[in-house]
């Protein structure tokens, strides 16, 4: 019996083979009905969802989410000036920080790219890969260890009479730097790989100076690449609320949302439609800046 | 010679906060002060017999390899779909699937939570947990698997069909035995990516409930529970570490496809190219 049932099964499974041979769009559509299905009904839709929840409002008395139609949650985001200061605070950090990640990872993707051994160049990218992926918690944790008042930041300036900033905003800015730069190095490390040697020794023999070669050849070769890396630096840093709860008392977008969450999740969705918006116009700006390219 | 000193202080930064955190795990005084007065093993004993960091350190390993396999899946099909099919909206799907990664976390924890409350009426638990967690897997598999057949030439699937193998015959002794260690790669990957997940996890696990990175969070607040967190703070560096590390032996064997969390994985490939 079980080898009859083995038999029905393969030749239901040979049935089906035979029905998707040769026909392609078939063959698309099984292999993409989970995929699509997921991403576009799922993702897309919660996403859709939660535009449509942001209009929607809170009863103040029973907590009860009432689904009709006001735009309540995006006056108060507009007019008040607490919201308003804590947008510009977020996107002001997200761009000064991708600036920061930017002019550190420059020189560490250019000296893995062009000038690291084969072995020294492996080496390098595993070095960056690894901490890259460890715990992102952790590594926040460990500032907020190294920041502290008793911590291995003060113990080391201390003896030439100097502070670390301590709790706030600079060590938000710096915490996040931290956090993001291995996606900046990344990106500029692939797109200086595929400048080819020859260009920059052309520059040379043609009697350009190296800061002339770098400002005239390689920066704008490799320019796209660092707009791709910075779309990671600056989306992280946009919807990060761990960061600033962990070593500031400083509101972030992130912050607000998640304290809304559970209790006014319309308005929670209103505030998440501020970064959709931000990223999706930088995303705009990046394509324009040909990041895509070199993704 | 200025630029190898740039390098060596980038590394530095990137380093220092961990070991850090390292040495302070084997802190032998309950305060955390830098430098530390002494050294022991005490807290990681102390981290072994906690309770609730083992049913966190359980809960995450589920979640991580639910929403791995879950990917595995889901970006194979679709790496298969976009590398060997010709359609209509094929690059948008490079696209569509980079988005949840692409988008801040925080953006696609509310709408899943928002999604499963407000909508479904379905209470949040491990398995919302999960969805949120396979959804933004997806792109890391599938960046893998993308990279890697376009490598493979598919005259080798031709070859196969014309002497009379069909669909799944090719896929089973074909296409598979060429993308498997791309596959092991990129599930690994998947995996390393959802252990130590916090920011969507937040938002669509359910009350009473706790991921080893929720445990984490939790008792950062409480100074007395530190010396234990320093210590399960190092087991989850090296877990999360681990996976990335075989990810990229495997990559690395034949032409490295780690690129991992920046560019949602395809760095070191071309293989994606959003348009």
């Amino acid at each position: 019996m079980a080898s009859e049932a083995v038999a029905e099964r393969r030749s239901a499974g040979h049935r089906l083979a035979d029905l998707l041979h040769g026909r392609e769009r078939l063959q698309v559509g099984a292999l993409l009905a989970g995929p699509v299905g997921w991403l576009v009904i799922g993702y897309l839709g919660s996403l859709a969802l939660l535009l449509v929840a942001a209009f929607w409002s809170v009863d103040p008395l029973s907590g009860a989410t009432i689904k009709e139609f006001t735009l309540e949650n995006f006056e108060s985001l507009v007019n008040e000036p607490v919201y308003r200061d804590i947008v510009w605070r977020t996107v002001r950090t997200a761009l000064l920080v991708t600036l920061t990640d930017a002019v550190i990872a420059f020189p560490i993707a250019f000296y893995m790219a062009k000038l690291a051994s084969r072995r020294g160049k492996a080496l390098l990218v595993i070095g960056i890969l690894l901490p890259l992926w460890s715990s992102y918690l952790v590594k926040v944790y460990a500032w907020r260890t190294l920041l502290s008042a008793n911590g291995a930041i003060n113990w080391a300036l201390d003896p030439i009479g100097l502070h670390g900033p301590g709790y706030g905003m600079t060590a938000v800015w710096l915490v996040m730097s931290y956090l993001w730069l291995p996606y900046m190095i990344l990106p500029i490390y692939a797109g200086l790989e595929r400048i080819p040697n020859s260009l920059i020794s052309a520059s040379e023999d043609l009697g350009a100076s190296p800061f002339t070669t770098f400002r005239r050849v390689i920066l704008p070769l490799s320019f796209p690449a660092v707009v791709a890396g910075s779309i990671f630096t600056f989306s992280l840093t946009l919807g990060d609320y761990i960061t600033p709860r962990l070593v500031s008392n400083d509101q972030f977008i992130g912050n607000v949302i998640f304290s809304n969450v559970a209790n006014n999740q319309p308005f929670a969705a209103a505030l998440a439609i501020v970064p959709i918006v931000v990223t999706i116009a930088y995303l705009l700006v990046a394509r324009r800046l040909g990041a895509f390219e070199h993704v | 010679m200025l630029l190898r000193l740039a390098v060596a202080a980038g590394l530095a930064f990137i380093y220092v906060p961990l070991i850090v955190i390292a040495i302070y795990a084997f802190n032998s005084s309950k305060i955390l002060e830098w430098p530390p007065p002494g050294f022991t093993t005490h807290w990681f004993s102390q981290a072994f017999n906690n309770e609730a960091a083992r049913e966190a350190f359980f809960t995450s390993i589920k979640a991580g390899v639910a929403a791995s396999a879950i990917a595995l899946l889901l970006g194979t099909l679709a790496s298969i779909a976009v590398a060997r099919h010709r359609f209509f909206g094929r690059e948008t799907i490079s696209f569509l699937v980079i988005l949840p990664i692409a988008l801040p976390g925080i953006v696609t924890g509310v709408a899943i939570s928002n999604t499963f409350t407000q909508v479904l009426n379905v209470p949040l638990s491990l398995f919302t947990v999960i969805v949120g967690h396979a959804t933004f897997c997806i792109v890391i598999v599938y960046n893998n698997a993308v990279a890697r057949l376009r490598r493979l030439s598919g005259s080798f699937e031709e070859a196969s069909a014309d002497l009379g193998a069909h669909t799944w015959q090719t896929f089973r002794y074909v296409t598979f035995p060429g993308m498997r260690s791309a596959l092991i790669a990129g599930g690994l990957l998947a995996f390393a990516l959802s252990f130590d997940e916090i920011i969507v996890t937040n938002f669509t696990i359910g009350a009473g409930e706790q991921t080893l990175p929720i445990w984490i969070y939790s008792n950062l607040f409480r100074p007395h529970e530190l010396p234990i967190v320093n210590a399960v703070a190092v087991l989850v560096i090296l877990i999360s570490i681990l996976p990335v590390y075989l990810a990229h032996r495997l990559g690395a064997e034949e032409g490295g496809a780690t690129g991992g969390r920046a560019a949602g994985g395809g760095v070191e490939t071309e293989a994606t190219a959003v348009p």
